[in-house]
């Protein structure tokens, strides 16, 4: 069943409904080994549905259809007899607020590995280290791991839900505006951290921040009124669009 | 598809898991289902054994005056327990009505904030009394101080000290629903009243409490209800005498205090205790009145 | 009449009744609790209740209150939990969810005389378990029910959504993510809401007065073998609870000083419904501080 067009991981014909309202319009995109892919567009143009699309969050909600095949080495992650709760394990997440469970620094990194079967006092310290050293955030917590994650900033919670999602080693990572609700140095801290990420995952991060799209992202996606208007290397997107609308976004005269 | 078997033991893991929670809360809501049909079942069951099996006509039930049970020619006339049930209730609604609303006014309206804080334990604490302390205090202080009012003509039992003592069991009630829905008010609805130079007053009475009116009924249907199915602090109060209540203070009696004084000194089966599980039937009805009620009421608020 | 004097009017008489019920409240306190602190020493709380002559105490009928409350806990909880669960987690806006909530709120709506008479007809009666604990507190549990639905229903509802995002994210089997991680962050509000419906439960008679009965058999408190008749543990035995027997005392009391042992009786209940309201307020923060600031955890 695999065609020739079908892509590493990436998205085939994919449509997101809202009842009737078709929020998220047949995109076929494709998200590069080791590289970060930025979706930009207004409000409601549906970027963060996609997003969310790609590892089925929107099961969750009543309302929402899910149309197309999202293809993952070889795989229809959308098709009906696909295990979503499997899946997600491979697609690590991050959102805009950050978002600890309530339990300790140590328990929220433990939680995952430990509930997909990584039993062992030892394995498991060795995966906590291993994630927030790759959330650049070891140095501040490894006196305090017991402590409770709602004590941290919120720069370091968002660094925190980082480690959380990489502790079961995923291969994608998606990251819903991840910096939008922290502050300027918190805000560098995470966007270098993505820069670091990309030499061993591929990386979709939605943003509305035009220059962090251009500084993190290798490509970046314009999106308007649920369709995609244009996906192109970020500097050519940035300098030299090859579609009206995206230009006309980028030189600020939409939202 | 044999790209979709992951077969690592986390598959098989999270299957199960779901399974679990799913026929826990499953079967959580099938109790639920299952605890309210059978009472309406049992209860109907008997209740219209009066009717079907011992043969009292439900006119001579529900209309007739004459209460004796226990006669040569027993009679069922369950009149004026309705009557009283519906008497008290309404009653207690009509005092704790306009206090409630004012209760809720003076929170959100008046003196917001600290009324609040003030006023919101009040309440609290007043739904926390246990009713059969409201009927103790009823009967200790309210019975006394009644029979005093009228010169000692009247004992002091009747449907007012019901109504009273039920006013106040029932007041949290109408208050927190008011409260809620002013609330709930967009604030602009208000400040284009003021803009245009109305007082608080005209505002309250010409834009808030027109606009709010089903909320206010709800609460004060719910409060009905509440008041009609209380049992052990009406009984406490309202005298227990059979007769259609025609005073304030007059003993008198509603369906949940017949029952309540009735239901043991009664023999399972017989016309005497069937005829108490009618009441019990016509009380389960009344719910479903009530309930009906709210549900159009509140769909005249989304309109 | 002009707009300003009418303003004013209106003004002093919603502060007026205001006052009034505040007023009201400070009343019926004071009054229980002046007639009431008076006749409560040790001995009215420990000893038995009396049939005939004056002086018995509540012993018994307190230690029923609380001992009924606890069964009716057992009972209410896991089922009041999962019911909760399902209306917050599962249930998809639709007709079958509309009815359960039509359900629950009916149920919620039953006067809790009719509650006990059903207790009385199927409990009592059909599966023979007569005037007991058991059979009261199923009663109790049917009446505690759709609060308890409705109390674990809304704390859920109150979890942030990203919470259980973040679990599906780490590819967590839905059950797994309901009862390690929204059930702690739950867990102040549920505790709070269950110790105030428990407060209700405690002053519950109604539903009791043909379930749980009025008379409770001569108690051994050095017995604790459930199987034993007069065992204060026995599930099967008769209990008549505090709040029952304040009615008792006041519509077919027969001892001399039924009034006095009704007001201390009284007073008695109203400072266990206050303690429920001041301990379920002041558990629920602590709970809350534990789970989201403390040095230590797990």
């Amino acid at each position: 069943m695999q065609t020739s067009t079908q892509p590493r991981f990436g998205t085939e014909e994919l449509s997101v409904f809202y009842g009737t309202n078709e929020a998220v319009k047949k995109i076929n995109m494709e998200f590069p080994e080791k590289s970060v892919t930025a979706l930009i567009g207004p409000s409601g143009c549906g970027k963060s549905t996609f997003l969310r699309s790609l590892n089925r969050m929107n099961d969750e909600i009543a309302s929402a259809r899910v149309a197309g095949r999202i293809w993952m080495d070889g795989q229809d992650l959308n098709d009906k007899n696909t295990d979503a709760v499997t899946l997600r394990q491979k697609i690590g997440m991050v959102w805009q607020r950050p978002n600890p469970f309530y339990k300790s620094i140590y328990e929220n990194i433990a939680f995952g590995p430990r509930y997909h079967g990584t039993r062992g006092k030892k394995q498991l310290d060795e995966i906590v280290e291993q994630s927030l050293r790759r959330a650049a955030l070891w140095d501040e917590v490894k006196d305090r791991l017991k402590e409770s994650a709602l004590s941290l900033s919120g720069g370091q919670q968002q660094r925190l839900c980082i480690a959380r999602a990489l502790s079961v080693s995923p291969q994608i990572l998606l990251l819903d505006e991840p910096a939008s609700a922290l502050d300027p140095v918190s805000t560098g801290k995470v966007e270098e951290l993505i820069i670091e990420l990309k030499k061993d995952l591929r990386i979709v991060i939605v943003t509305h921040n035009m220059q962090q799209a251009a500084r993190v992202s290798d490509s970046t996606a314009y999106f308007y009124l649920g369709n995609l208007i244009e996906h192109d290397d970020t500097t050519k997107l940035f300098s030299n669009p090859s579609n009206q609308m995206t230009q006309e976004y980028i030189m600020g005269r939409f939202g | 598809m044999e790209n979709t078997k992951p077969a690592s033991r986390g598959f098989a893991r999270h299957r199960r898991e779901d399974l679990i929670g799913k026929t826990y809360t499953y079967l959580c809501v099938l109790m639920l289902i299952v605890v309210i049909v059978s009472i309406v079942y049992f209860v109907a069951s008997k209740g219209l054994a009066t009717f079907t099996k011992d043969g009292v006509s439900l006119a001579e039930f529900l209309f007739g005056r004459n209460w004796n049970p226990t006669g040569d020619t027993p009679s069922f006339g369950a009149l004026p327990f309705i009557a009283g049930s519906f008497v008290v209730s309404m009653l207690a609604a009509l005092i704790a009505g306009p206090l409630s609303i004012c209760a809720a006014l003076f929170m959100t309206e008046i003196v917001p904030g600290k009324g609040k804080r003030i006023l919101q334990p009040a309440i609290e604490l007043l739904s926390g009394i246990p009713s059969v302390v409201y009927g103790f205090i009823g009967l200790t202080v309210l019975i006394p101080f009644i029979s005093s009012l009228t010169g000692g003509t009247s004992v002091g039992y009747g449907v007012g000290a019901g109504a009273l003592v039920l006013s106040i069991m029932i007041l949290p009630t109408i208050t927190s629903i008011a409260a809620d829905a002013l609330t709930s008010l967009p604030r602009g609805m208000r400040e284009a009243s003021y803009a245009l130079g109305a007082t608080r007053w005209q505002t309250i009475y010409r834009v808030v409490l027109p606009t709010l009116a089903p909320s206010l009924w709800t609460g004060i249907i719910l409060g009905i209800a509440r008041a009609f199915g209380e049992a052990l602090a009406v009984q406490m109060v309202i005298g227990n005498a059979p007769f259609l209540p025609t005073s304030l203070v007059q003993s008198a009696s509603t369906l949940t205090s017949v029952i309540t004084l009735n239901m043991s000194n009664t023999v399972t089966g017989t016309v005497q205790n069937n005829v108490l599980w009618s009441m019990a039937l016509m009380l389960l009805f009344m719910t479903f009145v009530f309930i009906i009620a709210v549900r159009l009421l509140q769909r005249r608020n989304k309109l | 009449m002009n707009a300003k004097t009418a303003d004013k009017l209106a003004t002093g008489i919603i502060v007026f009744f205001a006052v009034l019920i505040v007023a009201i409240l400070a009343g019926l306190l004071g009054i229980i609790l002046f007639r009431g602190i008076a006749q409560i020493d040790w001995h009215f709380l420990t000893s038995p209740s009396q049939n005939m002559k004056a002086g018995g105490g509540i012993g018994p009928q307190l230690f029923n209150s609380l001992f009924l409350l606890v069964l009716t806990m057992i009972i209410t909880i896991p089922i009041g939990l999962g019911g909760g669960i399902y209306m917050a987690e599962y249930a998809r806006e639709g007709k079958i969810t509309a009815f359960i909530r039509l359900v629950v709120e009916v149920l919620s709506s039953f006067p809790s005389i009719v509650v006990g008479l059903f207790g009385l007809l199927l409990f009592v009666n059909t599966f023979d378990l007569g005037y007991s604990l058991l059979s009261g507190a199923i009663a109790l549990a049917i009446f505690n029910l759709p609060l308890m639905v409705r109390i674990t229903e809304q704390s859920f509802r109150a979890v942030p959504r990203e919470q259980k995002e973040a679990g599906l994210a780490l590819g967590l089997s839905k059950w797994k993510i309901i009862t390690s991680i929204l059930l702690p962050v739950a867990l102040p509000s549920l505790i709070t809401g269950t110790i105030l419906a428990a407060g209700r439960v405690f002053g519950e008679a109604a539903a009791l007065l043909f379930t749980s009965g009025m008379t409770t058999p001569p108690l051994d408190f050095t017995d604790w073998n459930p199987l034993h008749p007069r065992s204060p543990i026995n599930p099967l035995r008769p209990a008549e609870t505090l709040a029952v027997h304040i009615w008792k005392l006041n519509s077919e009391g027969v001892v001399p000083d039924a009034k006095q042992v009704a007001a201390g009786a009284s007073a008695v209940l109203v400072i266990m419904v206050l303690l429920f309201n001041l301990v379920a307020r002041w558990f629920g923060r602590f709970v809350y501080r534990k789970i989201t600031a403390s040095k230590r955890m797990e």
